[in-house]
């Protein structure tokens, strides 16, 4: 009964939130502007979980994930706009084309990732950061290349499919598939793998394969999570997904908290409002960018291990405290340095 | 064939600017283990600064050009300057991390890269704008065998090489280089031997800051044109670089830096249009048959 | 005698209250937002400047008038500055801003086609009018009949740089660009259509993207090769500069050719005299213009800004706001709709890059002024082609 209602609570609660801000969008205390921010934040937060497979929970150093982002923005927008031909589908057709544009993006996207993840992933930390930065770079240079879908120009006329209810609800499932597969037989694997790559050999793990189950599970998530993206700009051309954006990911992923789920929510929540927030002070318009510069370095000065690393809220663990420590990011080592002072 | 040779000329002044950015890369990161994303930063302050300094000096110039005693000392100003911006940067928002993971610092490293673009240009004196840089080595240009060089070009070269040259025969034979070596072996047993790892790494930033400034001094002599976004990308281009020769490895940052230089101009040359993506195909190529970059050894992890 | 005086003047001191009293009553409506968009910080951030100043310029003069009449209403203006970072998805953001929290009557900026294109549906689907400064992409005003522009459209720069070209007598052209820019690919594309039809012959043609490195040596090399009679750089005003180097330092001497983004006083200064002189490019304005209303914008611009010379991104700025401004004051109604209506009917409008009407497809007809860089590397008024 307990576990029941373990599993059932959290799902109330999103549903209640939903509502929530549905109620505070009809009486005006909140308008189209913050929830297109919340829009952002939940394909940020999909983006950062889908970074945190690889980068926090099988410890593999990835710097070039806005590259599936854009392989899944342009896979989707293709199937619904150039294939389904975008505003004339059916009104009632609508919510299959979408769906179905962006599982297409993510499987594009998994598929570019098992592709290039099978020469690689046998490189080691800043080796792959290196090879996954070249990557973005390609696909970047090469969308802009690809005159049908409107090479450098951009795609425009992507129909707006995406709505704050089925952000909301990605946000969900990428969480609950997420916290699946780090529970699973695969997920303990990786955590393993992240943890000491030899011993979990010398376990009998066959560490290429999970690094690319987990490298080609976190593509597919980047994949779905550029649909959404796209869907919601309702523009989209290959500059957008350019070092920078892979460079802000990482912020999000690291401020809130490697191998902890709960951290991805609130490093991708936090930081896209954090800028937004600022416009209120309207005369430092000029110095927003530099708050924000400040305020990120701050939090890292005193939550070095990013605002919830290693924690976990109840509902997202499992009780089994051990897969949680003395992970590779979140081990503190003691220094001699401090044994003398 | 004059074409050919006229394009390594082209990736031999590329590939120092990287070359010497590198280095600092792969310093840092040989020494203190984190990624400085901020070091391509530094070379935007070495530039601006050498830029402002020439103007306070600007009386001593005769028609726009500054005797060689006067460009010494304005480029030893900017490099010991923006040394100690490194260090204070290292002090401020590096050190308290230096225990901890090392990706924490490497995310307070691009908070630090922001806040040092986005500070000069919220000022009201700096500004975005683009600035012409002022001509401190003579720009004479003469043609061997159909190759275009201009002294800048050389002065150029030879400079980032004897800064090379130097460093290295200081990290390999003198005392602060032995300590520097420990230090990047292991931090705890060099601390043990007696060895003040707070001063060798904060030697480390000073030198690594300083070589940053000199790669934007040159860069921006062959580039003319300074203003605060300079770095971002050419840091992230030279950490590329450090990654090809193989990370910790000076003479693989140097060796990187060219490779690097050399194969953008050559790929450019063959189709300008898919220049840029070729360019990053073979570095892809390089690291798939050199896990390690190039002059770096793969090392064997004991459990 | 001393009486009259008395009474004169107390009837002197009623009349000005009175009038004083129907000014106050011609009543005060409520103040109206305009929402200005530009790059202030990002790598398009000089852009930036020259917008946010363009349009506090305006700000000025607004406040000095108490705000605008429309119909014996004045309603005071207000300008809310954001910042979009130069990319799409904060620019959409910045529109849902403006539009449902500060409630604007009218957007202008940003100032790039990308910017807007992602943004403008925003816009349309709330029914604001926004105007974008520098988005010269044909497509952003068929985003919907809510978006508008203040510059000329891409085809027609292209067209009136190949007629310069093709009328110098220039029979072979080489182009250099970016084609990570849809604004250069843009250019380029327009050029090379026109200039073909016109029977020249494009020599050489040479791209490069990634352009934080600017490094162009290799491409410019390959056109030096090819001999062209005229080079067009159809560039971003931060590549601009080195561009116009290095061209120079690898031998080719012949004019070069470029777009509006050339139109900044930085490209020149960084460039140098020497190497840029003889250039040309298209602008959508000239600082040369001897027309009052360009010469009083022109001197204004100095006196604010310690004697910086406006440029088109400032100019396009400006003009953007004063049509959004016109088009308060002749709106039927003053609210968001009742402005789109006023501001296609833009008629006339004496701006200082010219007299502006909204055409059909709500882009300006506006003419382009062809400027040379003399000996000192001062751009001058050559021409000026009208569509």
């Amino acid at each position: 009964m307990k576990s029941i209602i373990r599993k059932i609570l959290p799902l109330i609660g999103v549903v209640a939130l939903y509502y929530l801000i549905m109620y505070l969008k009809s009486i005006k205390v909140m308008n189209p502007y913050h929830i297109q921010v919340l829009m952002f934040a939940g394909v940020n937060i999909i983006m950062t979980i889908s970074l945190n497979i690889v980068n926090g929970f099988t410890g593999q150093f990835c710097i070039g994930h806005a590259g599936f982002m854009s392989l899944g923005a342009y896979g989707a927008s293709i199937v619904t706009t150039l294939i389904f031909g975008g505003f004339s589908v059916a009104p009632n057709l609508r919510i299959p084309v979408f769906l179905l544009g962006l599982l297409a993006g993510g499987l594009v996207a998994g598929a570019v990732g098992l592709l290039i993840g099978i020469p690689t992933l046998k490189l080691k930390g800043d080796y792959l950061a290196i090879v996954t930065l070249a990557f973005g770079e390609i696909v970047r240079a090469t969308l802009r290349l690809i005159e049908p879908i409107g090479a450098a120009r951009g795609m425009i006329g992507i129909p707006p499919y995406t709505n704050f209810a089925w952000v909301l609800f990605f946000v969900v499932l990428t969480l609950i598939v997420a916290r699946n597969f780090i529970y699973s037989k695969h997920g303990r694997a990786c955590i393993a793998i992240r943890d000491n790559e030899i011993a979990a050999d010398a376990m009998g793990i066959n560490t290429t394969k999970y690094k690319i189950i987990s490298f080609v599970f976190a593509a597919f998530i980047a994949g779905v999570a550029g649909g959404l993206y796209a869907h919601v700009m309702s523009f989209i051309q290959p500059d957008t997904f350019s070092f920078v954006k892979s460079s802000d990911l990482l912020v999000y992923l690291y401020a809130g908290g490697t191998g902890s789920l709960t951290g991805s929510v609130l490093g991708g929540l936090l930081l896209t409002v954090l800028p937004e927030a600022l416009r209120a002070f309207g005369n430092l318009v000029n110095w927003r960018i530099v708050i924000y510069a400040v305020t990120l370095v701050i939090i890292m000065l005193y939550r070095p291990l990013g605002l919830c690393g290693g924690k976990e809220l109840p509902f997202l663990k499992i009780n089994r405290k051990s897969l949680y420590e003395k992970s590779i990011f979140s081990r503190k080592t003691i220094h001699p340095s401090e044994i003398s002072n | 064939m004059s074409t050919l040779m006229q394009f390594l000329v082209y990736g031999l002044q590329l590939g120092s600017v990287y070359a010497l950015l590198a280095i600092g890369y792969t310093m840092v990161y040989g020494i203190v283990g984190m990624i400085n994303f901020a070091h391509g930063d530094f070379l935007m302050i070495g530039a601006l600064s050498t830029f402002f300094l020439s103007q306070a000096f600007s009386s001593f110039a005769v028609n726009g050009t500054y005797s060689g005693l006067i460009v010494a000392l304005i480029i030893f100003v900017a490099m010991v300057g923006t040394g100690l911006i490194g260090v204070s940067v290292e002090a401020i928002a590096y050190k308290p991390l230096r225990n901890r993971p090392k990706m924490s610092a490497l995310i307070t490293a691009v908070g630090v890269s922001m806040f040092l673009e986005n500070f000069p240009r919220a000022l009201p004196f700096i500004g975005p704008s683009p600035r012409s840089f002022p001509m401190l080595f003579p720009a004479k240009r003469f043609q061997i065998q159909g190759v275009m060089i201009s002294t800048t070009q050389i002065i150029m070269i030879v400079l980032s090489l004897v800064f090379m040259f130097i460093l290295y025969n200081v990290v390999n034979r003198t005392k602060i280089g032995r300590q520097m070596r420990a230090c990047s072996m292991d931090k705890d047993a060099a601390q043990l031997m007696g060895i003040n790892i707070n001063r060798v790494i904060s030697i480390t930033f000073f030198v690594g800051a300083a070589l940053a400034a000199a790669s934007g001094i040159f860069y921006a002599s062959i580039y003319p044109q300074v203003d605060v976004y300079m770095g971002g990308w050419l840091g992230t281009k030279s950490f590329i670089a450090a990654v090809i020769g193989g990370i910790g490895d000076i003479r693989g940052a140097m060796l990187g830096g060219f490779i690097m230089g050399i194969t953008e101009i050559l790929a450019t040359s063959v189709n300008s249009n898919l220049g840029y993506a070729i360019g990053f195909v073979i570095l892809i190529l390089i690291l798939l048959f050199k896990p390690a970059g190039i002059m770096g050894k793969l090392t064997i992890d004991k459990v | 005698m001393k009486k009259i005086y008395v009474v004169l003047s107390v009837l002197v001191l009623l009349t000005m209250l009175v009038s004083v009293a129907a000014v106050s009553a011609a009543e005060t409506g409520e103040t109206l937002k305009i929402g200005v968009v530009s790059p202030i910080s990002g790598s398009a951030a000089l852009a930036g400047k020259y917008i946010v100043n363009g349009v506090k310029l305006l700000e000025n003069e607004l406040n000095a008038a108490g705000g605008v009449m429309n119909n014996g209403v004045l309603y005071p203006i207000e300008f809310v500055y954001e910042d979009n970072e130069a990319k799409e998805d904060i620019t959409t953001n910045v529109y849902q801003k403006l539009i449902y929290q500060d409630e604007v009557i009218g957007i202008v900026g940003p100032d790039m086609s990308k910017c807007i294109l992602a943004a403008g549906t925003i816009a349309q689907s709330a029914g604001c009018p926004a105007i974008g400064t520098f988005t010269t992409n044909v497509a952003v005003t068929q985003v919907g009949d809510y978006l508008f522009r203040a510059c000329f459209i891409d085809p027609f720069q292209g067209q009136v740089a190949a007629t310069y070209a093709w009328g110098e007598g220039y029979k072979t052209a080489a182009v250099l660009y970016n084609n990570a820019d849809a604004y250069s690919k843009g250019l380029y594309e327009a050029f090379v259509q026109s200039y073909e039809a016109l029977g020249g012959k494009i020599v050489e043609t040479q791209a490069y993207s990634g352009a934080d490195v600017k490094d162009y040596n290799v491409q410019l090399t390959k056109i030096a090769a090819a001999k062209p009679e005229c080079v067009f750089m159809p560039n971003l005003l931060n590549e601009v500069p080195l561009q116009v180097q290095q061209a120079r330092a690898n031998g080719i001497t012949v004019p070069l050719i470029g777009g509006d983004s050339w139109d900044t006083p930085e490209v020149a200064q960084v460039a140098g005299a020497e190497n840029i002189k003889g250039s040309v490019y298209i602008s959508a304005f000239s600082p040369d213009n001897p027309d009052p209303i360009a010469q009083k914008f022109v001197n204004d611009f100095k006196t604010a800004y310690n004697g910086d010379v406006p440029n088109s991104n400032a100019v396009l700025a400006y003009e953007a706001g004063a049509m959004l401004v016109e088009a308060i004051k002749n709106a039927k109604t003053v609210d968001r709709a009742g402005v789109r209506d006023a501001l296609a009917q833009i008629e006339g409008l004496a701006l200082p890059s010219g007299v502006v009407t909204v055409g059909e497809d709500r882009n300006p007809i506006k003419g382009a002024a062809i400027l040379q860089y003399n000996d000192q590397g001062v751009a001058t008024f050559l021409k000026n082609v009208n569509p």
